[in-house]
């Protein structure tokens, strides 16, 4: 069962320059992936040699620069398209992130397709970012925001989805993967029952692009979004996936340049898809570098770094159930490496701060699911996330570092 | 004894720790002995924004003398505050206002007040001296 020796972590981990320091003394144990994952040299140099050689603005310049500029951004279009397995570059969507992409679907399909009286569903497990946006939109259009609630080991209830779902419904929108509980969501199945009753969906990819394989295709999903930076990619970048006649009939999200065909004082005609969507010079250089990042977890082998991470998991499972008072909380039968827990009579906050003096980086807290903590009547948890750097090594210093936690505090 | 008076006094309690480890023990001992709060004055009014646990913050004037009381859900938040409340407890509004807390960086918990840190040691100390400055105003 051992997969360790099918990926060179040690080879990985050298291109991750950051994971060589230590913090407080101690070697750098990164568990907080699920809240960014590092980026590989690859990516950092692809930023600076954009910098250093081929920066200028896209699409309007005439001269070398701009085409090469304009040539490499579309370019990682291209590469986000195959790795989503979309038809056409038209549907995808630069963003700076997953929080900007729910927002834009929020602000135009939302406005445009969702009246008062309609109703929205999304689920127990999201982040705010699926969260608020609509609640903004029911706000000022008096739509109805339904919650699919999530069972004991914080997994969806699909029976109870089916009851919410109804002629009313116009949208769903929920995570491929909960970010605290690593529950990796059946969306096949919540995006056939929603086309059953003719609601679109939007899937919150921003958890499942670095351990999962996407194909909105196969999916039939509407929307799709997603950030660069939780899949070794930089910050501040990512991106949306829309389905062409949809985003060919919803309104523009920002206007400016870039987004327009013609502007006169009377009328001003849009850009083509998926211009239509991108007002103002974007992030080139980062929308560059997502190409390289996608590029590297394919050069590894995404199935190869899903196998390693399951063995993460699985080991960190048992391990720190050996740990006497400490409850995994999210136990569903899909799972990312991500494990969520708590320890009777601690505050996670006491739990971040002392693995941290022992150079482990976890999260503590709510992880922008309050409902989500509410619902397990908690107020926050302490996450370790991994990812393919991350070693059996390390998860030994992580239970080692708790035993110690947990002496301290006696 | 003064504010700065107690500030050394810590210092040189601390200055007899070589690890990190005795360092958190004494202020997790020092989190478990602070008396806390009751439940009733655990109130929305007395959290203190911006830390991950709930901190509650209390202040009095008695005789002229600013008294803080203070709790938390952490236990090293409440060693960190029951060092806070034995350097500026009991002093005038104005001493408080005043006071340049100097010992948090030599005892080396500096880190502990960078804003980002959500054990919001700095949100504390602003709190405290929020209350001094309004107590000051209405005497
Ligand atoms: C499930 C989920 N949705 C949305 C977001 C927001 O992503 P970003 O901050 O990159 O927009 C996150 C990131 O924490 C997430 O985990």
């Amino acid at each position: 069962m051992i997969l360790t020796d099918t990926l060179d972590i040690q080879k990985i981990r050298a291109d991750f320059p950051i994971l060589d320091q230590e913090i407080n003394g101690r070697k750098l144990v990164y568990f907080d992936n699920a809240a960014t994952t590092q980026k590989p040299q690859q990516v950092i140099d692809v930023i600076t040699h954009y910098y250093q050689h081929d920066n200028a603005n896209i699409h309007r310049g005439i001269h070398t620069l701009a085409e090469r500029a304009t040539r490499d951004f579309e370019a990682s279009r291209e590469a986000i398209r195959a790795f989503l397995g979309a038809s056409s570059i038209e549907e995808i969507i630069f963003t700076s992130g997953t929080t900007q992409g729910i927002n834009l679907v929020a602000s135009t399909f939302g406005r445009k397709f969702i009246q008062a009286g309609d109703e929205i569903i999304i689920s127990g497990l999201e982040h705010h970012s699926n969260i608020v946006p609509w609640q903004m939109l029911c706000e000022e259009k008096g739509c109805i925001l339904k919650v699919i609630p999530v069972n004991d080991l914080g997994e969806l209830d699909l029976e109870a989805y089916q009851q919410l779902l109804s002629e009313k419904v116009k949208l769903v929108s929920v995570n491929h993967v909960s970010n605290s509980l690593g529950t990796i969501n059946p969306v096949a199945e919540i995006i056939r029952l929603a086309h059953g009753v003719g609601a679109k969906v939007l899937i919150d990819g921003a958890q499942a692009t670095s351990h999962l394989n996407i194909d909105v295709q196969a999916l039939d999903v509407d929307f799709y979004v997603f950030s660069a930076h939780k899949l070794y990619g930089p910050t501040g970048i990512g991106a949306l996936y829309g389905k062409k006649a949809l985003l060919e009939a919803m309104p523009p999200y920002m206007g400016g340049g870039e987004m327009i065909k013609e502007v006169s004082f009377e009328k001003t005609t849009y850009n083509d898809l998926p211009y239509k969507f991108e007002a103002g010079t974007p992030n080139i250089a980062d929308v560059v570098a997502m190409k390289t990042a996608l590029e590297y977890t394919q050069n590894i082998g995404r199935e190869r770094i899903a196998a390693y991470e399951d063995e993460l998991l699985q080991y960190a499972t048992a391990q720190l159930s050996t740990i006497e008072g400490l409850r995994i909380v999210g136990q569903a039968a899909q799972k990312v490496s991500v494990v969520s827990f708590v320890i009777e009579g601690i505050h996670h906050q006491d739990i971040g701060v002392l693995l941290d003096n022992q150079g482990i980086a976890v999260r503590t807290g709510h992880h922008c699911t309050q409902p989500l903590m509410k619902r397990f009547g908690l107020l926050g948890t302490s996450r370790a996330s991994f990812a393919m750097y991350n070693t059996l090594e390390e998860i030994d210093r992580l239970v080692a570092g708790l035993q110690r936690v947990k002496k301290m505090l006696s | 004894m003064t504010i700065n008076e107690t500030q050394d006094e810590i210092i040189e309690e601390f200055a007899l720790f070589d690890d990190w480890a005795d360092k958190y023990e004494y202020i997790i001992d020092l989190g478990k002995k602070l008396k806390g709060l009751p439940e009733e004055q655990k109130t929305e009014d007395n959290i203190i924004k911006g830390c991950q646990s709930r901190v509650w913050l209390n202040a009095k004037l008695e005789n002229g003398k600013l008294i803080f009381e203070a709790d938390s859900e952490a236990v090293i938040v409440k060693g960190l505050v029951n060092m806070l409340i034995r350097v500026l407890s009991a002093h005038t509004p104005q001493e408080i206002a005043q006071a340049d807390l100097y010992f948090i960086d030599r005892i080396g918990m500096s880190q502990h007040l960078a804003q980002t840190r959500s054990n919001g040691l700095a949100s504390m100390v602003k709190q405290m001296k929020n209350y001094a400055i309004a107590y000051q105003l209405k005497a």
